[in-house]
This record gives structure tokens, C-alpha cells and sequence, in this order.
């Protein structure tokens, strides 16, 4: 080739290959993490023990209060956050006249998106299990979630609502539509898929947390159902995964955890990609 | 005859930028009123001031009066919903709602109380047929208004505007994204309705002006150099800068 002088070629290659090596490597430990899981958590992902309970006396060992509890904070921590996070969102983009404390507002949103989720946890534990006086359990760890995901619902709501052309607020004011009214039929409509898809990785980030439940849902491993578990330590998936392969040594119980975990983590996934699409189709021309 | 809406004194800065300098004009009641001028001459946004959609833009400082039927607009007693009930707008680009014909047509009644579906059917009929775009979209009332084309969906959104009954329509260079033929039907839709309608039109097409309007008034640089009639002003144009505007010497 012209032009290219032996030594640059050299280097060339020389870094082809190595992004090729990075590459190969990124993929290799990807896969070779899911393969491994996989292989050691299948074998033990048996029936009994998504739909038991942990006995001592039985000796049995069963993960459904675990599954249950996930759901009910999944719940508790979704129907407070939706409405707060949509609300917040809302009032930022299409009602707050004054762009600095928006601003601001929105700083601090962004900046608490990047704390460490253990510290949601203490200021939960502090707060709602000292201050306010719950008890351990699915309502102090839900609460202490929706603080956590809050700013993450709050802004993708909002970059949601920015997408939203101008024209049609433009459009629908000049018809004299109040402020209301506009958002109501016009915005939020039109921002709804943002929304989901928000929601479902929100939820996502409610089944793998773990950190900032330890303090605040607690350990407890009994059944319960949605009233008794509000108000006592109920372990989800993510924290018996770290109760049975830390404390109880029942290595493969926790692989089998890490497999239902990674199996919902795919299809919370694949729905928020989903659902992202559908809805965006649904209202286009047809 | 009867002006409708009239400025005085009016002045509007965006942040530290004055884009009104003074303006005064009458506006009559069922003619067709132009407004041209160079891009960034204030057309648009003293077309903006008259529905007072530049209350939406950030940093907007608006002095002096606008009175619609006598009434101040700016008035703080003023509900501004109103305004732009009785003073309505299209837009530039055509801006229907993904929704369904019908119900694009529907909303600003329906915004404004109207519930009985017969009510409502009635209202859509007669506003799509006022616009002139009833036997194109009859039977597919309920498909979404964006599978419309550009010049049917810019005619749908003057259904929209005139569903609400105004009384005055402001058009924001309402044609300049369509091709001639569209442009030539809403050109004829303006004109039969300047009999019940006042229209107010930014355009950026002298041969429009001069085709359709009955008065017209250039801008300049946040000015309103000259205003009156269209025939008067495009034979004789009594200050210079009209003239060289008018005749192409610049724009």
C-alpha cells in the first residue's frame, strides 16, 4: 500500500489486534459468568424449593417467602414512587417558571442518582425504623427504595416529556386549553412510553438491590403474607441470596437465587425494550 | 368598519433583545389582514402578542396595549384561555395530535365543555367542512390524523382552530411548508372565510399578500414601517423601505 509507511502499518495491526484481544476477553468474561452461574445453579433450581419454605425443624430450605417479598416491595415501593416521580417530573419540565431551582432541583436528582445504594440504607434504618418508629420490614425497605429510585423515575419522566414536540403544547393552548388539560391529553400521552420503560428499570433496580434492604427490610425467611410482611423482616431474593451463601454456607441454594435473579433481570429487559417500541407504534399513523 | 383588535405602544423584548419597537395598528373585522417583512422583522412574534402564545417563551417582557373588542388583553383580570377561544391560531408547521381526526377536531370543544357525542359529530362535520377538507377525510374520521398529508393536515388544524368558533384566526405563515396546490386551497379557504372570520396572516410570499389580503403592513427590524391597503401599498408604497422590500431589493 501507499502511503502508509511499514512502521505505521505495523502499529496498525499491532492495535487492531489488541481492541480485538479487549474485545474477545469483554465477551469471554461475560459469558463465562453467565455459563458458570448457570451450570452451578440449575441443579439445584428444583420446584421444592421455589415453592417452600425454610424449616429447621423440616429441614427444609425454600425460597418463596423470598420471591413473595420481592413483589411486595416491588409493590409498596412502585405505587408510591409512580406517582411521586410522574408528579416531581412534571412540575419540573412543564410548570416551574423559575429554570434555576429547577435546575437545582434536577443537580440534586442527578447527584443522588450516584450514591451508593448502602447509604440509602442507613438513612432509611435511621429514619423510618428509628425516627418514624416502622418496624423492620417491607414498608421501611419499599420507603427507603422509592427514596432511592425516585430521582431515577423523576428523570427519565422528564427526558421523556422533552420529547414531546413544543407544537403540540403550542397547539393545544392556542385551542385554549389550560395547563392542565394539555399535559393531561397532549404530554403525558405522548410521554408514556418513556415512562414505562422508566418504571420497568426501576423495578429491575428494586430486585437486584440488596445493600440498602439489609438495614431496613430485614433477614426474616417466614412466610407472610402482604399485611404481616409490611411490618416484619422479610428477606428478598437479592438478600437471601447473601443470608444463604454467607451465613449458611448453602452455596448452591444462593446459585440457584443468582439464576432466578438473572432470568428476571432478562426479561425486565427485554420488556422495557418492548414496551419502549410498542407504545411509541401504537400512536403513530395507522 | 370595525377594527376588532388594536395595538398601541406596543413594545416586546426577548431578555435584553427588543423585538417590538412601538407598534400601532388597527385591525378591521372580516378582512384579511397581512403581515410581511423581512425573517426576524417581529411578524411572528407580533402575530403571537395577538393570542398572547408569547406568555409560553422564557424572559418575554411585553409594554404597551392590545385590546381585543376594547378589552386589554394583558389585562391581569383577564382569563387568557378566553383570548384564545376567541382568537384562533395556525401554526407554521402543521401540528394535528397523534389522534384520531375526530378527536384532533374535537378537542377544543371538548376542552371547552361540549360532552354530547351528537353535539360533538355535529361540530366536527361543519368544522372540517368549513375547512374544506370534509370529502377528503369522511370516511377515515378515526385513522390518525398523521397519515394525513402536510396541506391536508395544515387544513385539519384549521378545522381544529375553527371548531372553537373564534372570532378572529391567526395564521403563522400557514403555507410556507406546503406545495402550491395546497397552498392554493388554503389561499381560497382564507378568503371565503374573511366573511365570517378576521384573519390575520404572516406570510413570507409577496404574491400572496398581494393575492389575498386586504390590508397589509410591513415590519422591519421590530418596526411596522407601513400599513394599509394591500392594493395602495404594493402600487404605491409610501415610505422607501417599503418599496425596496416589496419590489425585491432586499429580504
Amino acid at each position: 500500500m501507499e502511503g502508509l509507511s511499514k512502521k505505521r502499518r505495523a502499529w496498525n495491526r499491532t492495535m487492531k489486534a489488541l481492541m480485538y484481544i479487549s474485545a474477545a476477553l469483554t465477551c469471554a468474561l461475560l459469558l463465562g459468568l453467565i455459563g458458570y452461574i448457570f451450570i452451578r445453579g440449575v441443579p439445584s433450581l428444583t420446584w421444592p424449593l421455589v415453592s417452600g419454605v425454610t424449616s429447621y425443624l423440616k429441614n427444609t430450605i425454600g425460597i418463596l417467602p423470598n420471591i413473595l417479598n420481592t413483589l411486595y416491595i416491588i409493590a409498596v415501593a412502585m405505587v408510591i414512587v409512580l406517582p411521586l416521580g410522574v408528579g416531581a417530573a412534571v412540575y419540573l419540565t412543564e410548570y416551574a417558571s423559575n429554570r434555576r431551582v429547577a435546575g437545582a432541583i434536577e443537580f440534586a436528582a442527578e447527584t443522588l442518582t450516584g450514591i451508593p445504594s448502602i447509604i440509602f440504607g442507613l438513612v432509611g434504618m435511621l429514619f423510618f425504623c428509628q425516627i418514624m418508629g416502622t418496624k423492620e420490614g417491607v414498608l421501611a425497605g419499599g420507603l427507603t427504595l422509592v427514596i432511592m429510585i425516585l430521582p431515577t423515575v423523576m428523570r427519565t419522566t422528564q427526558e421523556s416529556l422533552k420529547t414531546v414536540p413544543q407544537a403540540y403544547r403550542e397547539g393545544a393552548m392556542a385551542l385554549g386549553a389550560g395547563k392542565w388539560r394539555t399535559v393531561r391529553t397532549v404530554v403525558l400521552p405522548n410521554a408514556v412510553d418513556g415512562i414505562v420503560t422508566g418504571c420497568i428499570l426501576a423495578v429491575g433496580r428494586i430486585v437486584g438491590e440488596s445493600a440498602a434492604l439489609l438495614f431496613t427490610a430485614g433477614f426474616g425467611v417466614e412466610l407472610n403474607s402482604f399485611k404481616t410482611a409490611l411490618h416484619s423482616s422479610s428477606a428478598t431474593l437479592t438478600v437471601a441470596l447473601y443470608i444463604y451463601a454467607a451465613e449458611r454456607g448453602e452455596t448452591d441454594v444462593a446459585f440457584a437465587i443468582a439464576v432466578i435473579l438473572m432470568i428476571i433481570a432478562f426479561l425486565i429487559n427485554l420488556a422495557a425494550n418492548g414496551a419502549g417500541r410498542r407504545l411509541k407504534n401504537g400512536r403513530g399513523a395507522n | 368598519m370595525d377594527s376588532v383588535i388594536t395595538a398601541k405602544g406596543l413594545n416586546l423584548w426577548y431578555g435584553d433583545h427588543q423585538a417590538l419597537k412601538s407598534v400601532d395598528i388597527e385591525i378591521p373585522e372580516k378582512r384579511i389582514t397581512a403581515l410581511i417583512g423581512p425573517s426576524g422583522c417581529g411578524k411572528s412574534t407580533f402575530l403571537r402578542t395577538l393570542n398572547r402564545m408569547n406568555d409560553l417563551v422564557p424572559g418575554v417582557r411585553i409594554e404597551g396595549e392590545v385590546r381585543y373588542v376594547g378589552q386589554d388583553i394583558y389585562a391581569p383580570e383577564v382569563d387568557v384561555t378566553w383570548i384564545r377561544k376567541r382568537i384562533g391560531m395556525v401554526f407554521q408547521k402543521a401540528n394535528p395530535f397523534p389522534m384520531s381526526i375526530y378527536d384532533n377536531v374535537a378537542y377544543g370543544p371538548r376542552t371547552h365543555g361540549v360532552r354530547s357525542r351528537a353535539q360533538l359529530t355535529e361540530i366536527v362535520e361543519k368544522s372540517l367542512r368549513d375547512a374544506a377538507i370534509w370529502d377528503e377525510v369522511k370516511d377515515r374520521l378515526n385513522k390518525s390524523a398523521l397519515g394525513l398529508s402536510g396541506g391536508q393536515q395544515q387544513r385539519l388544524c384549521i378545522a381544529r382552530a375553527l371548531a372553537v368558533e373564534p372570532d378572529v384566526l391567526l395564521m403563522d405563515e400557514s403555507t410556507s411548508a406546503l406545495d402550491p396546490i395546497s397552498t392554493a386551497k388554503i389561499e381560497d379557504l382564507a378568503t371565503e372565510l374573511k366573511n365570517r372570520y378576521t384573519v390575520v396572516m404572516v406570510t413570507h410570499n409577496m404574491q400572496q399578500a398581494a393575492r389575498v389580503s386586504d390590508l397589509c403592513a410591513f415590519f422591519l427590524l421590530g418596526e411596522m414601517v407601513e400599513y394599509g391597503d394591500t392594493e395602495t401599498m404594493f402600487s404605491t408604497p409610501s415610505d422607501k423601505r417599503t418599496e425596496d422590500y416589496i419590489t425585491g431589493r432586499f429580504g
